[in-house]
């Protein structure tokens, strides 16, 4: 049987994201000093500050009051196993690794011409404002073969982070990975799969959990307020019929 | 480009990796920081530190922008002489100076009148340390921001079952099938509570958060109930009214653990009216319960002693003791306390319709009824009855400011704690764990200062100046039953304010009332922006002089590591270090953060040396106590007893000898010993080897049921975690609220409210909870002002403003309100539209943002994102100051008491809680212009001698020399 690829890929859960941007700083602690840093911040401390983020929050509102959802929707490049920003790109800056489809920058010839923001239907590229060149998620790949540092923690920085564990990271080609098994099992899907960029992260959906009483669980046998309603027994010297008639 | 697969990053420059805790919130999780030749590459979670296994937030992850600041302090400051107080003209001067002129100054003070210097601190998580200096030093006048803060929650919940929510208890998520989160803003716990909520989701177990706004743990939720605010006390009392009236409570829990079986004296002239019947002789029971009260028995239709082996007590009905004394059980008078509290009456308060909440109400009663969870751990309780097994009932609640930041927020916990009690929750697997060191006794032993004898020249104060009433005669007043304390703290204005009530501090001092002071010492709060209800009235204060030219308040000094708003308002500037420069201690005196399965206790070292010339203010506080000749700090003679802050924590001992010190981890002299031993002088050492934290796992059979748990008890009294291993029982009825009713009707001899106070005592001072409207709406026409107005934490931004961090800011960068479209589109406004904002206080010109997430009669905003223009390193034009608001200028500390044109606080009148929930607002279109900016707005300070410039177009950060 043919392997397929590997192609690794985060699988993130809608259903525990509580939005708190953790992986959004971490992600940038990591990389601002990593290989793909630094990520350059326009006015730091002045009006309109701008800065290079590969991982962003979007928070949301869907339906109308009282029957309202808050979604908190993290978005960075979704590494497609098709990606047009590579096929556009012209110097060829853009390029997708064969060991593991996580889709690169290669910034020295990078022209920071935009052709690949341009294409990205999902709007996840991010032009450093000061270099001039396109810079995107990496899925840490500086981090995650790094023999210095020890196995368990050989993942993109945003997924050690995530105090929810909302992010899930592995190869979605290995049906064995916990990635696949969680697309497989909790309804995982890809956005807008009708671009045919064949995205390899994918999101879990919101489900719910409800409680159902049923009206005989209501009322029960060992209620405790039966005990209480053991009449009390009228005390003995109290009167009674005995102290009045004799028949 | 080299393939960046390739290469490990730890070759990239000269790698060290060091653990410690965080500090950009409270949270203080395990970190790990990777430093690159010096300079901070990452900062990650501590994948073996209990607290947060390896996770980290936004604001965690932004420390290194925090160090890299340019809004920190970098050396002492004076005003300049000549210059006004507020006009933000400094120059730098150096710690010798400095320490002169404090020297100088709280030496005079000390020698005089020791609560002439008022010293508060904000979120500090130091007051082990700062609460000693000011008692060392003599003045009663200290305090951290908890009266600001949350307050009636950790009093609500100490007064009723021994602990709290937060660092002293949490739900049990782990085995917990049904959550209920109410009025939780995103805050307290952090990360714990997002690791939780989490795990619980994913084990299939159902979340339901009741708040007026649906953002962060909210979103997540099965179902979003939304309440108007300062109702969930009635909703509260509406739920335990219909698990009454169903039977849905657990009797054996409420009759063993609690006081509710317990027999309550009925005769309004009996002087122990109200009181429990107590047999036998009266004992002084210092602060445990003696076991003395009575049942009355079921089957023999008696009063018996309680807790008696094999009796069932009633828990409903009316007796006659045998001596004549009418009595109820205390659960009798809870029951007729809520029998008007019906899910209808609740319904009209709410907002939530009846069926709604009479489904709450089932859900949890049945949850915790038909889905105990029993562990096979046998213990024995306090009564020497041994069980099997620990039973628990699946059903946890989570709570914090929503319900304490409001005038009648003491009751709404209490009520929140008896519901948690009916349920059979405390301490059982699956409902509400302590953390040690709790649970105390109710209330806990420390006790304030008694009267003003206390405080004298040249001496310590006699006490500690916090502590927990018991009953009247702990108040700290004086002979005419007038406050001791500067803001009023223990007096019978707010009796049980427990954290202090820095909210005042301001305004008492200004006005002299009860007393002028000299100094006002004010580290880490920001009591002329955030930390403030009213910071235009408090800036002004601040800058006001008497007629001859003196500044009411004579003296102002200011800790903080970055330039605050409060930092213009000072005539000296102390700058302190960041977490990350320092030795800090999570102490067991203090806050520690223990986890449910036993204590920990966790340790701060430094990373990076401190920026320039700043310094810990730890240290600050040492050498300034052994330079007043504080005996706490010095030898016998006048030296410095301490060469620093480290060795102070190695070799201090809360008395000669005692064994006990600031941590509680590898005591004695090889580190055998837990809680009690010598000083180690490798303690440090220790704690660093072991990721900075140290936790003491009890047995199984010590971690559940603590409150009577008789092996529990016995360990923590024998580890000096408590003095007595007597049962804590819950007060369903508080004994404790009682006896203040009954002083202030005259019918208990021992100290008198001033008889102005008498009624508001009677009424607020009731043994059982009961829901009133905020303070602030009987005294305003809430057809005026008709919206709640709120503020939520922003989980990126929570506690961790303090630097105006350059990443975090861009998440963040200003805040708007949040009104839902209902209300816009009837006053007028569309989305993004400019409109005022208007409180009887005064009025806040601000964005509208449409909101569906936000109950139509509530409007709310970001809390800690808006600042005043030119604070905080940030430029004068940051939309921080020019769009962001602070909507805490709408906000009164003051409310009219009604008598004699007098003010009260607005505050909780128990707990002195500041009540900055209750505001209410109307809102309405601001006239159209070309270019807006909030309002009000303040002339920034400008920039401080040794700050960094401001204009900065480009942070491109990368750690390390290669760049």
């Amino acid at each position: 049987m043919k392997q397929e690829k590997i192609q690794l890929a985060l699988v993130i859960d809608l259903n525990v994201c509580v939005g708190c941007h953790g992986c959004v700083t971490s992600c940038k602690s990591w990389n601002s000093s990593g290989s793909g840093g630094p990520m350059t911040d326009m006015n730091p401390y002045g009006s309109e500050p701008a800065g290079t983020f590969f991982n962003r929050v979007q928070t949301f509102e869907a339906g109308a009051f009282p029957h309202t959802e808050t979604i908190h929707f993290p978005k960075s490049c979704l590494h497609c196993e098709e990606p047009p920003c590579v096929a556009c790109c012209p110097t060829g800056a853009s390029y997708k690794r064969d060991e593991d489809g996580i889709v690169l920058v290669n910034t020295d010839i990078c022209i920071g011409c935009k052709y690949c923001a341009w294409n990205c239907p999902y709007g996840m590229r991010e032009l450093d404002a000061k270099e001039r060149v396109m810079k995107k998620c990496t899925l840490c790949v500086d981090r995650i073969y790094d023999q210095n540092l020890p196995e368990s923690e050989r993942k993109p920085a945003c997924v050690l982070a995530c105090p929810t564990q909302a992010r899930l990271f592995g190869d979605i080609n290995d049906p064995n990975s916990e990635a696949s098994r969680a697309i497989r099992e909790s309804g995982g899907y890809a956005l807008m799969p009708e671009w045919g960029t064949k995205p390899a992260n994918h999101y879990l959906p919101r489900h719910k959990n409800l409680f159902r009483v049923r009206q005989d669980e209501l009322v029960r046998a060992d209620n405790p307020l039966r005990i209480e309603g053991a009449p009390t027994p009228p005390a003995q010297d109290s009167p009674s019929l005995d102290d009045s008639t004799s028949w | 480009m080299i393939d960046p697969a390739s290469q490990s990053d730890s070759d990239q420059g000269r790698t060290e990796e060091k653990s410690t805790t965080c500090y950009m919130c409270a949270c203080r999780c395990g970190i790990r920081v990777t430093l690159r030749d010096g300079e901070i590459r990452h900062i990650q979670g501590n994948p073996d530190h209990p607290l947060n296994g390896g996770v980290i937030c936004a604001k965690g992850a932004s420390g290194i922008m925090k160090q890299y600041s340019p809004g920190r302090l970098t050396q002492p400051l004076r005003r300049k002489p000549g210059s006004e107080r507020g006009a933000g003209e400094f120059e730098a001067i150096s710690w010798e100076e400095t320490f002169d002129i404090l020297t100088d100054r709280l030496g005079r003070i000390r020698a005089d009148d020791p609560k002439k210097l008022a010293f508060y601190t904000g979120r500090d998580q130091m007051q082990a340390l700062t609460g000693l200096f000011a008692r060392q030093f003599g003045t009663p006048n200290y305090a951290a921001h908890g009266g600001f803060c949350s307050v009636n929650m950790a009093a609500g919940m100490i007064y009723t079952i021994g602990g709290s929510f937060w660092e002293f208890g949490g739900p049990d998520l782990e085995r917990a099938q049904l959550f209920i989160m109410i009025g939780t803003a995103e805050d307290h716990h952090s990360n714990p509570m997002k690791r939780a909520i989490s795990q619980f989701k994913r084990n299939g177990g159902r979340f339901i958060s009741i708040n007026p706004v649906r953002t962060g743990y909210s979103a997540v939720a099965d179902e979003w109930v939304p309440i108007r605010p300062g109702t969930d006390g009635a909703l509260i009392l509406a739920l335990i009214h219909e698990i009454i009236r169903m039977g849905h409570f657990d009797r054996d829990f409420v009759v063993q653990y609690s006081n509710g079986a317990e027999l309550v004296i009925q005769d309004p002239d009996h002087p122990k009216d109200g009181l429990f019947f107590r047999e036998g002789e009266e004992i002084d029971p210092d602060c445990f319960e003696p076991q003395n009260k009575l049942w009355w028995d079921l089957e023999t239709d008696k009063a018996v002693p309680s807790h008696q082996k094999g009796v069932v007590p009633r828990l409903l009905g009316s007796y006659t003791l045998e001596d004549g004394t009418p009595v109820k059980p205390a659960f009798q008078l809870l029951k007729e306390r809520v029998e008007k509290y019906t899910p209808e009456w609740a319904s009209g308060l709410t907002g939530i319709p009846v069926e709604q909440i009479r489904r709450l109400a089932h859900e949890m009663g049945v949850t915790a009824r038909d889905h105990k969870i029993e562990l096979p751990i046998p213990w024995t309780d306090a009564w020497d009855q041994e069980h099997e097994t620990v039973v628990g009932s699946p059903v946890a609640f989570h709570a914090m400011r929503g319900l304490a930041a409001h005038s009648n927020g003491f009751h709404a916990i209490r009520s929140l704690s008896i519901l948690m009690t009916l349920l059979g929750t405390i301490d059982t697997p699956g409902g509400f764990r302590h953390r040690a060191p709790f649970p105390r006794p109710i209330p806990p032993c420390a006790k304030p200062p008694k009267g003003p004898e206390a405080v004298q020249p040249n001496t310590p104060l006699a006490g500690i100046p916090l502590g927990w009433p018991a009953d009247p005669d702990d108040l700290f007043v004086d002979e005419a039953g007038n406050p001791v304390r500067l803001d009023k703290a223990f007096s019978w204005e707010y009796p049980l304010s427990v954290h202090g009530m820095m909210h005042n501090a301001i305004t008492n001092a200004w006005r002299g009332d009860p007393y002028p002071i000299d100094t006002l010492f004010i580290f880490m709060a920001n009591l002329a922006w955030n930390s403030s209800m009213n910071p235009s009235e408090s800036r002004r204060m601040l800058q006001d002089k008497e007629e001859n030219g003196d500044y009411k308040i004579p003296f102002v000094v200011v800790c903080d590591a970055f330039q605050s708003e409060m930092v213009q308002f000072a005539d000296l500037v102390l700058p302190d270090t960041t977490y990350l420069e320092r030795h800090d201690v999570m102490s067991m005196l203090d806050r520690p953060i223990s986890e449910f399965d036993g204590p920990v206790d966790s340790v701060r070292v430094p990373i990076l040396p401190p920026h320039a010339q700043c310094r810990p203010f730890q240290e600050v506080l040492l050498e300034l106590g052994a330079r007043l000749k504080l005996p706490a700090f010095c030898n016998e003679n006048g030296e410095a007893k301490y060469r620093d802050y480290p060795d102070f924590i190695i070799n201090y001992e809360t008395e000669p000898g005692s064994g006990i010190g600031f941590l509680a981890g590898w005591r004695g002299k090889s580190g055998e010993s837990f809680m009690r031993g010598e000083p180690n002088p490798r303690q440090w050492d220790m704690y660093t080897k072991n990721n900075c934290f140290y936790h003491h796992e009890l047995p199984r059979s010590f971690q559940y049921m603590r409150n009577w748990n008789k092996g529990y008890l016995t360990w923590a009294q024998n580890r000096r975690l408590i003095r007595y291993a007597e049962p804590i029982l819950i007060h369903i009825y508080s004994e404790v609220l009682q006896k203040f009713r009954l002083s202030a009707q005259g019918k208990r001899v021992g100290k008198q409210p001033p008889d102005h106070l008498r009624q508001s005592i009677i009424d607020s001072f009731d043994p059982l909870p009961f829901h009133q409207e905020p303070l602030e709406d009987q005294y305003i026409d809430s057809r005026k002002y008709p919206l709640n107005a709120i503020t939520q934490r922003p989980m990126a931004m929570y506690h961790s403003w303090d630097s105006q961090n350059a990443w975090l800011r861009q998440i963040h960068t200003y805040n708007v309100l949040f009104v839902n479209p209902i209300l816009g589109n009837a006053q007028g406004f569309g989305d993004n539209d400019w409109i005022w904002v208007e409180s009887p206080a005064g009025k806040v010109r601000c964005i509208a943002r449409f909101s569906e997430a936000v109950e139509p009669g509530t409007v709310w905003t970001w809390n800690s994102i808006g600042k005043a223009s030119g604070t905080w390193g940030l430029d004068k034009k940051a939309e921080e100051s020019k769009l962001g608001f602070l909507l805490n200028h709408l906000i009164s500390e003051q409310l009219p008491d009604g008598n004699q044109g007098k003010t009260r606080s607005n505050s909780d009148p128990i707990t002195g809680q500041a009540a900055w929930f209750d505001l209410r607002v109307r809102v309405y279109p601001a006239e159209p212009a070309s270019k807006q900016t909030s309002l009000p707005q303040f002339v920034p300070p400008g920039i401080l001698p040794g700050m960094k410039k401001m204009r900065q177009k480009w942070l491109a950060y990368r750690a390390g020399k290669k760049q």
